[in-house]
């Protein structure tokens, strides 16, 4: 799973040519791991003004607008890739332009298998 | 698997090689398979079996491939495209005088086009799947847990790459066939293990993997049967899928072998695996699946944990890595000195693996599991612990972060 994190500063902060670069990064990635089967999903998350944040309290659902406050940075989107190792999630992850402006994580997914031991 | 899906899996890879053979390119020869083999899922219930069910496949089969190649030829010449193909006039879509009775050596052809060094580890394994399988899109996605889409395009690019390769329906060259064969097994060996390994929530098909790997193993083996690896692969499957029924609790957690009810094991299987590699130990080359398949047998044959013959386990591993070198083995090598000399002596074993990169989150599994048979259960549930937050499969984690909870 490769999360992309961001934040308006870094957002606003970049040039359009920056921007654009950033669309033509995403697509050439996306295309090249479609071809290959290798991406499961991947989408580009709303702006935080849109989140809203579920808590239930009581057994009661609350929700308020926003994200948490004192967060900085906020998940922007994500790609879920199949890949060999680490190694390999890691170099998809670098050649996101994300990475330079901001940060993108790379975090392998649980999966339900498990060698008898 | 019905009957019906056994045979039309069992004629899949005759009637693709036919038509390969035949017509060449494969990947629209595929294709045209897979549109065969659906037409007589809908048909033969209905219509009842043909006398002759590979003759018929491979008629309907031509029938499509032509099509196929006619409409292709079309879209290149459309395209302007320079590469030559044949007109359509030149196939003569024959039925019968095609289906070469002498074919037996085509499915090991298949296997090791399937298992071209070109292509990933995750295509080789789809293209086998669907190939030589004869399972579909939606079966090896699902197998997989990803969208058939993303299978789809897998197996399309996997079978543009065999096209770019250049490789043409035939037996690589002799001094290639050994690296080719070891490819073909460890592919069914990732088959299987990916069957294996996952869990309770999808076991249907999970099951229907490591059926279909035993069941392609088994038809290698009739092609090689003097090879010891593919005898000691299959009986490796076997001995280790005997312990299914008893590998997992009704809640779907792991049960560690030491703990399994042995009563509940294939003993079928076992008796067969055994037999399999003791004929190949006695009479063959020696070789790692083999060697695996010994140790395998030396735990099914114990009646019970307690009864394990560890002393042998440890000689087999010795020889074992002499043979390969991974770090997997190294760490079982481990515990089995810990079981058979004492766990102090099983941590030595360990020490010097903890510089090498290739562990992961089970250096520190065994590291634990060695400390608790020590006595030292602080630093055990410590280790317990840091394996549990370091594996990414979650009966794995429940199992490391039960066994840390049992030392608190």
């Amino acid at each position: 799973m490769l999360l992309i994190y961001s934040n308006a500063e870094s957002w606003e902060g970049l040039s359009a040519e920056q921007r654009e670069g950033l669309v033509q990064a995403h697509e050439s990635l996306a295309q090249e791991l479609t071809e290959q089967g290798l991406l499961v999903s991947a989408a580009g998350l709303a702006d935080p003004i849109t989140t809203r944040t579920v808590r239930v309290v009581d057994e009661t659902a609350t929700t308020t607008d926003g994200p948490y406050a004192e967060a900085k940075e906020h998940l922007a989107g994500f790609y879920l890739v199949e890949c060999d190792d680490i190694d390999q999630a890691i170099g998809y992850a670098a050649r996101l332009p994300d990475a330079e402006y901001m940060a993108v994580e790379v975090r392998p997914v649980m999966d339900m298998s498990g060698l008898e031991m | 698997m019905t009957n019906f899906e056994l045979l039309l899996r069992e004629q899949a890879p005759q009637v693709l090689s036919a038509l390969v053979r035949h017509y060449g390119h494969f990947d629209l020869a595929e294709e045209a398979v897979q549109e065969a083999l659906l037409a007589a899922a809908q048909q033969w219930p209905e219509e009842g079996v043909p006398d002759n069910p590979r003759g018929w496949l491979i008629r309907v089969g031509s029938r499509r491939l032509t099509d196929l190649l006619r409409s292709e030829s079309a879209r290149r010449r459309r395209e302007e495209n320079a590469a030559q193909l044949a007109a359509p006039e030149e196939f003569v879509a024959s039925g019968p005088e095609i289906d070469d009775p002498g074919g037996r050596d085509d499915t090991l052809t298949l296997l090791f086009l399937c298992c071209h060094p070109a292509l990933s580890a995750a295509s080789q394994i789809a293209l086998t799947l669907r190939a030589v399988g004869g399972l579909s899109t939606a079966q090896i996605a699902a197998a997989f847990l990803v969208p058939e889409s993303t299978m789809a395009q897998r197996i399309s690019r996997a079978k543009r790459s065999i096209k770019q390769a250049g490789s043409t329906f035939e037996m690589p060259p002799e001094a290639e066939r050994d690296e080719r064969m070891g490819a073909v097994l460890h592919v069914l060996y990732l088959i299987f293990n990916e069957g294996y390994t996952a869990s309770s929530g999808t076991s249907l098909h999970s099951a229907e993997l490591t059926a279909e790997a035993i069941r392609l193993v088994r038809g290698v083996r009739k092609l090689r049967p003097d090879d010891g690896e593919v005898a000691g692969l299959l009986a490796l499957m076997l001995l280790t899928d005997a312990r299914r029924a008893a590998r997992t609790g009704t809640d779907g957690a792991l049960i560690p072998l030491a703990e399994q009810d042995r009563s509940k094991w294939d003993r079928a299987a076992v008796v067969e695996g055994e037999a399999l590699v003791s004929d190949a130990l006695s009479r063959t080359q020696l070789g790692p699946y083999q060697v695996q398949a010994a140790i395998a047998a030396v735990h099914d044959t114990a009646e019970r944990a307690d009864a394990t013959d560890w002393r042998q386990i440890v000689a087999l591993y010795d020889v074992l890595e002499q043979l390969v070198d991974n770090p997997m083995v190294k760490l079982n090598h481990a515990v089995a000195v810990g079981m058979a000399v004492g766990p102090q002596e099983g941590l030595a074993v360990l020490e010097p693996l903890a510089s090498d990169d290739r562990m992961n989150h089970r250096l520190e599994a065994v590291r634990a599991h060695l400390l608790e048979m020590s006595g030292d259960l602080a630093a055990a549930r410590e280790s317990y612990l840091l394996a549990a937050r370091r594996t990414t499969s979650v009966p794995e984690r429940h199992y490391l972060q039960s066994k840390a909870d049992r030392l608190a």
